[in-house]
Parts: C-alpha cells; structure tokens; sequence
C-alpha cells in the first residue's frame, strides 16, 4: 500500500460556544472569531507536521482547499504546496483538490499548478474537486452549474497541460482565444491527477473512462460505503472494458492509533467529535445546495436521510462502528485497514493523523506510531 | 371553482397550464416556488379576465429543455408565447421570478402588451439593501419570512407534503437556483433598460417583504415611465396569498382604469 498524510488545517483555537450561536462553522461564521497570532501558529505547526511525515517514511503529503471556514484554514491550498516543495526532498505533495467549478478562470488553476511541477521537478500530485456545497454560498458560484464548469474546467485544464500552444477554448463557461501555458508541466503527458469524492455515480463513471483512469479516493466514509464506492469503480472499470489498477482506489480516513484500544479512544475522542460535530457538521440547506448534485441523486439523498432519521451528535463510538474513522491499537488499525484493502483492492490510505482539537503532541505522537507499527505491515 | 388544467405546446416545450375565465387574456408569471394554488386571487380575476397560469419550463411537470439557461431566455420563450397566443393586447402579471421575467420581456417587446402588473418582482438590485438568502434558509425558516402573519406560515409547516409533492418543490427549487442563483435574483442590465417599459404599470409589493425588501418598490417606480406603486401593509413576499383581495382588488381597479 502507499500511504498519504493528509492535513485539512482546523482552526484549533476556536471558541465552540460562539461557533454554535451560528448555523455553521462555515460561510455565517463571523471571521472575528479567527486570531491571526494564533492562526499564524496553526499554520506553522500544521506545516512542520506535513514536513515530518516525509522523515517517517510517508509516500505523500497532501492539502486541500476550502473556504471561509474553520473547518480549514486553506482557501489557496497551492501557497501552502509551494511552502512544502522548499522544505523537503522527494515526497510527492499532493493538492486534494483544486475546486475546479467556483474559478472563473481554470487556467490559473492549470498554470499553478505548473509552477508547481517545475518547482519540485515533478512531485506534484493534482486533484480535481467540485467544492462541497457550502462553497457555492462562499462563492456565488451557481451549484446548477456545478457538473458543467467541472468539466469544462477539467477538458480546459488538461488541454492546457497537453496541447501545444496557443490554442482557442470555446465552451459554454470558459471561452479563451489564448491558451498557452508558459510554464509547460514538469511531468509529462501531465502531473497525476486524483479525484477525492463523497462517491457520487456521475463521478466514478466519469474518472474510471480508459481515457482518464484517475484515482478514485472515497472520502469521510463509512466502511461500507467505502466497500460499495471502490467495488462500483472496479465495476465501471470493467464495463469499460479494462481491470482497474490498485493504484487507481484509494480511500480517506481520519485515524489514530496509541498502545491500547484503550488509550486511542480516550486520546483521539476530542478531536474526532469536534471535526465531525464542530467543525464540519452544517445544515442541509447548505451543503446541499439545489443542482449541487443532479435531481435524481438529491431525491435519493433526501430519501435515505429520512430513513436515517433526524441529524444527532456523532459520538467517537459510532463513528467507529461505521468504521468511518479508525481508532485503536495499531494491532487494530491495521487489521482494519488490511481487511478494507482486502474487500476492495484499493493501494492508497489518506491518513489524516491530525483532526479537530487534536493537539501537536498526540498528533506527534500519532503519526510516529502510525509510521513505526503500522505502515511497514502494509506496504 | 377549479380551472382547466391544459397541455400547452410552443415549438418543443410542453408545460403544464392552468386556465379559468372570460374577458381580455391575463397572463399570470409565477415565482420560484411553482404556481400558487388556484385559490381567490386567481378567482377574482377569473371573474373578469382569462387567465392563464403556465407553470414555467423546467418546473413542476413542465419540460425542461437544457438550452433555457437563464432569465433571457425565459423572457425569449414567453415572447414565443405570447406570439402564439396572438392575441393583440394581453395584461401581463407576474411576481417574484415571475414579475422578473415579465419586466425582460417588456423591455424587449412589449407589442403585445396591454398593462404590467409586477408583484415584489426580482431583478434589481438596490445597492446597500439586500435580499433575503433563500437559498440559505432552513424550511421553517423560509416559511416564517415569506409571511407576515404567522398563521399562513403556520398552515404551510403544518401541511406535510405528498412524495408527488415534495418532488415538485424540489425541481422548482433546483429551477430558483438556475435562474436566481448567481447574480442572486437580479440582472445588472435590466435597470438601465426600464425606461422601455411604456405600457400602464402596476408595482405591488408587501410592506414586511423578507426576501425581496419592499424598499426595491420605489426604484420600479423611478425607472418604469408609467408605473405607480402600491405597498400593501401587512403582508410579506406573497401578496397574492397572504392579501389576496387587496392584491387582486388593486390589480383589477388598476386594469379597470388606466389599461382599458
């Protein structure tokens, strides 16, 4: 397997009192409640954590982009790539992802993350996202449109990469006379580009086609649903006429692992239930924004939310129980992650091994167990 | 007294339209939620006019083309409409969306046009005064802004809605956000453009408007040559709802006069 340490860069300091005066850690959220001394401190922690994962042997280091929220505190993921490229040596760093349809203009997507190929001469890994709904209030992006522009953006992106130039783009949402891109991409055709996803169908349809075979990586799952999402992009793989490589399945998931079962649950229960209660949880209304997903989906989403019954606080047990977080020795964190491999084939583990509250040290502490005791049994 | 209810075809677009009453043609724009129930108001015009109430494309049952992408193009369509109708002199009412729709349509064409009522309609925006986020509001929420008095938004939470229903409210849902989303429920060039609107105008707006400010009423009366605005007290985004006799008493006293 090949492991990834991913960081989403919580806002720590916040003050959940406030946050829950306000219909979400999102969007409403008032940014007096952001202290820029502390934040300045966050993003340097943050920065050495994603640095030292690359000393204990990780194969990637992986951000992401959200907005105006705390629940991340990386609207411009790339500045924090290009930090990373100055500050090691061969560990890919991957962009997880780029939210392609809230830009106007794709090719300053497609020219960033040139640069980036350039500057770490080739460890760029792309990825390609639509935003989760709340960034369509951020933005005013019309979630109506969403599918669209995410193609649109992506075909202009990739043409942009691979195309000599100059060349015209004519689509229905980005029209370009010139594109040519100076600089060309590093790695050739183009640097990988990977789709993080919550497992819609249109999506694992679109990135399975033999013509892109992107990497498929199921998102804040259950393991269930995790199971189901990768085993219908191997399904797709073979409707299409082709077996899809363990290098194209991969899945995300907060984890932490300590001496006991014991000790994981009690050090990792902070974080895991602020991530999930505090600073992710919103309303309906905002994360699922009319058009975000096509009619039919959005029926079947409101379908299976009533069966679940009303929204309550996810406690660090159930999460466990759905396995949509990994908690325990690393005895039992690794048969969890090697029955899941087993059930889908899937090479790639998103590790996020810092989460919510959770402080430097357990982080530390987190990740040099994590890398010692359960890394080198699955590889 | 229930209208017909119609198959209405222009070119490749079927909708779904409801029809009642005899006189000159009155064309009934709806809002975002999808048509309002047939109910008073409409009866009180009925008993005058011919009213026909077509449920937009793309919402309710009505087909949804995929090229009908915007405002513009749902003006375009009820030019397409009107010329159909052939009728040489047709009042036009329409709120919210609706009234938004209308006022595009005018200021393209408005051959066919005997008299503009607009209903809190959508489309401009007033600098400093900002809508209410629709799109953000929880449904009870919702419910208790679009009234001012409770009691009607206690009778909408009340009513749990059929699965045939809830399904409707969710396409026209998805049909506010790809007309309304984004500029939100407003072009920046229709205010530049209302001067050409040279038909009688009538703007109706309810005093305790949430969602679109009742404010916005006096730059339609600033910009519409002809247009005199009323603001009926009491009464929130849904005037032909909430007030229904004083909407539809306004309406008919204002096509009684200056539009005959």
């Amino acid at each position: 397997m090949k492991f990834t340490f991913f960081h989403l860069m919580p806002y720590r300091p916040l003050d959940m009192v406030e946050r829950h005066k306000h219909r979400a850690g999102w969007v409403v959220l008032p940014n007096a409640l952001y202290d820029p001394v502390k934040g300045a401190e966050e993003y340097h922690s943050f920065i050495d954590q994603l640095v030292y994962a690359e000393a204990l042997g990780f194969d990637t280091i992986a951000v992401n982009e959200h907005h105006q929220t705390a629940y991340g505190l990386m609207p411009a993921p790339n500045l924090i790539a290009s930090a990373l490229i100055q500050r090691t040596k061969k560990v890919k760093i991957a962009i997880l992802g780029r939210a392609l349809p809230l830009v106007n203009n794709p090719i300053n997507i497609a020219e960033e993350f040139a640069m980036l190929d350039n500057l770490s001469k080739g460890r760029i890994i792309t990825g390609f996202v639509r935003g989760i709904g709340n960034e369509y209030h951020a933005t005013g992006i019309n979630p109506y449109f969403s599918h669209e522009r995410y193609q649109e953006a992506h075909d202009l992106i990739v043409a942009a990469w691979t195309k000599p130039g100059p060349f015209a783009f004519e689509g229905e949402h980005y029209n370009f006379r010139y594109v040519n891109l100076w600089p060309r991409p590093y790695q050739q055709p183009h640097p990988p580009v990977w789709i993080p996803s919550m497992g819609s169908s249109e999506t694992i349809k679109w990135a399975a086609a033999p013509e892109r075979k992107y990497p498929f990586l199921v998102t804040f799952s259950g393991r269930d649903l995790v199971a189901r999402y990768l085993n219908l992009y191997r399904e797709q793989a073979r409707q299409y006429g082709y077996e899809a490589a363990p290098g194209q399945l991969g899945w995300a998931s907060p984890i932490y692992v300590a001496d006991t079962d014991e000790r994981a649950r009690e050090e990792a229960r902070a974080g895991i239930e602020t991530l999930f209660n505090d600073f992710l949880a919103v309303p309906w209304e905002m994360l699922m924004p009319p058009g975000y997903t096509s009619l039919q989906s959005m029926k079947n989403t409101i379908k299976m939310r009533k069966a679940l019954g009303a929204r309550t606080r996810h406690s660090l047990e159930d999460l466990m129980a759905s396995g949509t977080v990994l908690v325990g020795s690393p005895r039992t964190v690794r048969e969890e992650i090697a029955r899941q491999r087993d059930a889908t084939g899937a090479e790639h583990l998103i590790a996020m091994l810092q989460f919510g509250v959770l402080t430097d040290e357990l982080t530390r502490r987190n990740m040099e167990m994590f890398a010692a005791e359960v890394i080198p049994h699955l590889r | 007294m229930a209208a017909r209810e119609l198959k209405h075809r222009i070119r490749d677009i079927t909708v779904r339209m409801l029809r009642d009453g005899q006189g000159a043609p009155l064309l009934y724009l709806h809002g975002a939620n999808g048509p309002p129930p047939w109910a008073a108001f409409f009866e009180r015009l009925a008993e005058r006019y011919d009213v026909l109430l077509p449920e937009h494309p793309g919402f309710g049952t009505s087909d949804n083309p995929p090229w009908l992408r915007n405002v513009a193009d749902l003006a375009m369509y009820y030019l397409d409409f009107l010329e159909e109708l052939g009728a040489p002199k047709v009042h036009l009412v329409g709120h919210s969306l609706g009234g938004w729709v209308a006022a595009e349509l005018a200021v393209r064409n408005a051959t066919q046009l005997a008299s503009l009522c607009l209903l809190a309609p959508a489309g401009l925006r007033v600098k400093g005064i900002i809508s209410g986020d629709n799109f953000i509001w929880a449904p009870d929420e919702t419910a208790r802004n679009l009234f001012y008095d409770q009691k009607f938004a206690e009778a909408m939470l009340g009513r749990t809605p059929t699965e045939e229903e809830a399904d409707i409210l969710l396409t026209n849902r998805f049909m506010a956000a790809k007309y309304g989303w984004e500029p939100r429920w407003f072009n920046p060039a229709l205010e530049r453009w209302l001067h050409r609107i040279k038909v009688p105008t009538l703007v109706i707006w309810g005093e305790n408007d949430k969602l679109l400010p009742a404010a916005y009423a006096k730059v339609w009366g600033e910009r519409v040559p002809n247009a005199r605005v009323e603001i009926i007290p009491r009464c929130g985004h849904l005037p032909q709802i909430e007030q229904a006799d004083a909407a539809a008493k306004l309406i008919l006293g204002f096509l009684d006069g200056a539009a005959r």
